[in-house]
């Protein structure tokens, strides 16, 4: 999957409604999301964030059109969209806590094997394994249960799964939720180095972290986009003001 | 969660992390080489007890009732794949025992009517005329690929159909089990086509061989046991390569693995059929050897004994379901010669019991026996 950047490696949403008997959770989203930078995706709750991911990656139905690659997500099977490279975590992590670390890499990194090769042991650790093993942290643990890893190195491991598939779009909901300040820099450096040529999309309620590491931001309102920019862009913003109230003037006046 | 973030090599920065993250990934050669191949060494110590031990120290009729335990633990090595670790608790696997055993008993039945007569059971219930899809069970051939073919068929169209539909837990449990009711109540209603509520007994011959002969009786015994010893070597295959960690994934997280860009009903579909085919094979194998398939021994009951096995030696080990399968089916024999009403409380009972006290089945408690020793071992050590 690791080709070289082509102009179709990103995501284009237009005019994307996502209904659920009738309650409309997003309403005429338009967002693009751009390779090598880290876009935090914000709002208060019920903003329509995690439903705007979940109809990019096939578990909600919405209406409108995500384009990447030349097709369009919103008609896709969820394991059809993350053979074309764009793949997601969830708001709590979800590894396989019973197989170890590296079998939770390696199960990620077999999503292009053929079907009797499945049949095999697995003899060496693929090389795109160690190295991910490394770059997430966690090699002297491969060997571990998941289940055992604390909170934080869950969702490195989830990162590291995507990581493992080369996927060119990653959707974190709610990624440094419940992590603690250590953790929540490591995650953010985690973030900044692969980054590179990948499109990172980063769902966050955690202002100080975003301050601290987004690159663009979109803040969404219930089902809309409210504002785009940069930190200090949508800091200026007054709605943005409006909507978070204490939170993000706050968050203006020691930035 | 046992280990504190302080424990966590620091995800940031680039400074290799100190030396035991060097050492430890790689585990030792030889805990390595017992993981492998220990489990290997049980089928290996199952392999000698089935097949030199038994036939050299039971007599004939003992050695006939192992051979039933023996296909019942067949269907129950197919019950460990699906159910331990593929999260399917399938409930009416009596089905594909059945599928397989008529298909065995229907050759059987025209072996001993011979070339070009019709079965005794057709003339004494209809009209002495046989159906058109009897006649292909005339051929041995034929009836061998059918064994094979119609579970795995028919288990795929099921299959298919329920996974596809994302049915699973209790709903999957309770689908599968009114399978079993279903094909047996149509065994019932088909008397004559099938033998009804009597079934299908009275063969002589097995592929040519005298049925009454001791030792064609022995040989038919090696082959079951034999077939369960392959199946096992299949099932450790499976469980030790990159479908089998699929496979318990899988059932630990489904959705993760849809995210995985996987679809975890062919992952699963592809447990249920292999467990379908092991289950025909056992139903076949348990036709020469009992004499007889009933809808009694493919119906509900029958289908939960299979699972009360599985459970009690432990559904997601390689060697428990086997060995429970056989313990269920000693008991069910002794304890049927002295309270034969009863056997089919202290059955659910059993069931009951198990499932409660003992999730994982007596085969987890081994680890946590060596747990213990070795406790004992290091208080030991502390108080000289």
């Amino acid at each position: 999957m690791s080709g070289p950047l082509v102009s179709h490696d990103y995501v284009e949403v237009r005019d994307l409604t996502v209904d659920f008997d009738g309650f409309k959770a997003i309403q005429g989203v338009d967002v693009t999301f751009l390779p090598g930078r880290l876009h935090f995706l914000i709002g208060p709750n019920g903003a329509g964030k995690t439903t705007l991911v979940d109809a990019l990656t096939g578990l909600s139905r919405g209406t409108g059109s995500a384009e990447f690659r030349r097709k369009d997500l919103l008609g896709m099977k969820a394991h059809e969209i993350v053979h074309l490279g764009v793949g997601r975590t969830f708001q709590t992590a979800s590894v396989f806590e019973k197989s170890s670390v590296l079998q939770n890499l390696d199960i990620a990194a077999g999503m292009h094997r053929k079907a009797l090769g499945l049949l095999l042991p697995r003899r060496t650790v693929p090389e795109r394994v160690e190295q991910v093993l490394e770059t997430i942290g966690l090699a002297a643990l491969a060997h571990r249960p998941a289940g055992i890893l604390a909170h934080g190195q869950k969702q490195w491991l989830e990162i590291g799964m995507l990581l493992v598939q080369d996927a060119r779009v990653m959707f974190l909901d709610e990624t440094v939720a419940g992590m603690s300040a250590d953790e929540r820099e490591g995650t953010g450096e985690l973030l900044r180095r692969i980054a590179g040529e990948r499109t990172i999309v980063v769902i966050e309620h955690d202002m100080d972290f975003m301050r601290s590491y987004a690159d663009f931001v979109t803040v969404m309102h219930a089902g809309k986009v409210l504002a785009e920019g940069t930190v200090s862009e949508i800091q200026a913003e007054p709605r943005v003001q409006e909507v978070y109230l204490g939170t993000v003037a706050e968050v203006g006046s020691n930035g | 969660m046992s280990i504190t973030t302080s424990d966590a090599p620091e995800v940031h920065g680039a400074e290799p992390a100190a030396p035991e993250a060097a050492l430890s990934p790689k585990r030792s050669f030889r805990s390595d080489l017992v993981r492998t191949y220990g489990p290997l060494l049980g089928i290996g110590v199952l392999a000698l007890l089935l097949l030199v031990w038994a036939p050299g120290s039971l007599s004939p009729f003992r050695l006939g009732n192992l051979g039933k335990y023996c296909c019942w633990a067949l269907a129950a090595v197919g019950i460990g794949l699906a159910w331990g670790r593929g999260g399917m608790l399938v409930m009416g696997q009596g089905v594909f025992f059945g599928l397989g055993g008529y298909a065995m008993a229907m050759h059987m039945k025209l072996e001993a009517a011979g070339p070009g007569k019709v079965p005794d059971f057709m003339q004494l219930y209809g009209n002495g005329t046989m159906p058109s899809w009897w006649e292909p069970f005339r051929s041995g051939p034929f009836t061998l690929f059918a064994i094979i073919a119609l579970p795995a068929v028919v288990s795929f169209v099921l299959g298919y159909a329920i996974l596809k539909r994302r049915v699973k837990g209790a709903y999957f449990a309770i689908l599968t089990q009114a399978l079993a009711v279903a094909f047996s109540t149509l065994l019932i209603a088909t008397i004559k086509q099938t033998g009804g509520f009597n079934g299908l007994n009275t063969f002589t011959k097995f592929f040519g061989q005298n049925l009454y002969d001791p030792a064609v009786k022995k040989n038919i015994y090696m082959i079951a046991a034999g077939l369960l010893i392959v199946c096992l070597v299949i099932v450790w295959q499976l469980y030790r390569s990159r479908y089998g960690e699929l496979l318990v994934a899988t059932r630990d997280a489904e959705e993760r693995i849809r995210f995985l860009g996987y679809d975890p009903a062919n992952i699963k579909l592809a447990a249920f059929v292999v467990a379908a085919i092991m289950a025909s094979i056992g139903g076949a194998m348990f036709v020469p050897i009992a004499g007889i398939i009933s809808p009694s021994n493919v119906d509900a009951t029958a289908s939960i004994m299979l699972i009360a096995g599985v459970a009690l030696g432990g559904r997601a080990s390689l060697l428990g379901p086997a060995v429970g399968a056989i313990v269920v089916g000693y008991g069910q024999t002794t304890l049927s010669e002295q309270f034969p009403t009863q056997w089919i409380y202290f059955q659910g009972g059993l069931f009951i019991v198990v499932l409660l006290f003992l999730p994982f089945g007596i085969t987890s408690l081994l680890p946590k026996l060596k747990e213990l020793a070795s406790r004992r071992r290091i208080t030991g050590e502390s108080a000289a």
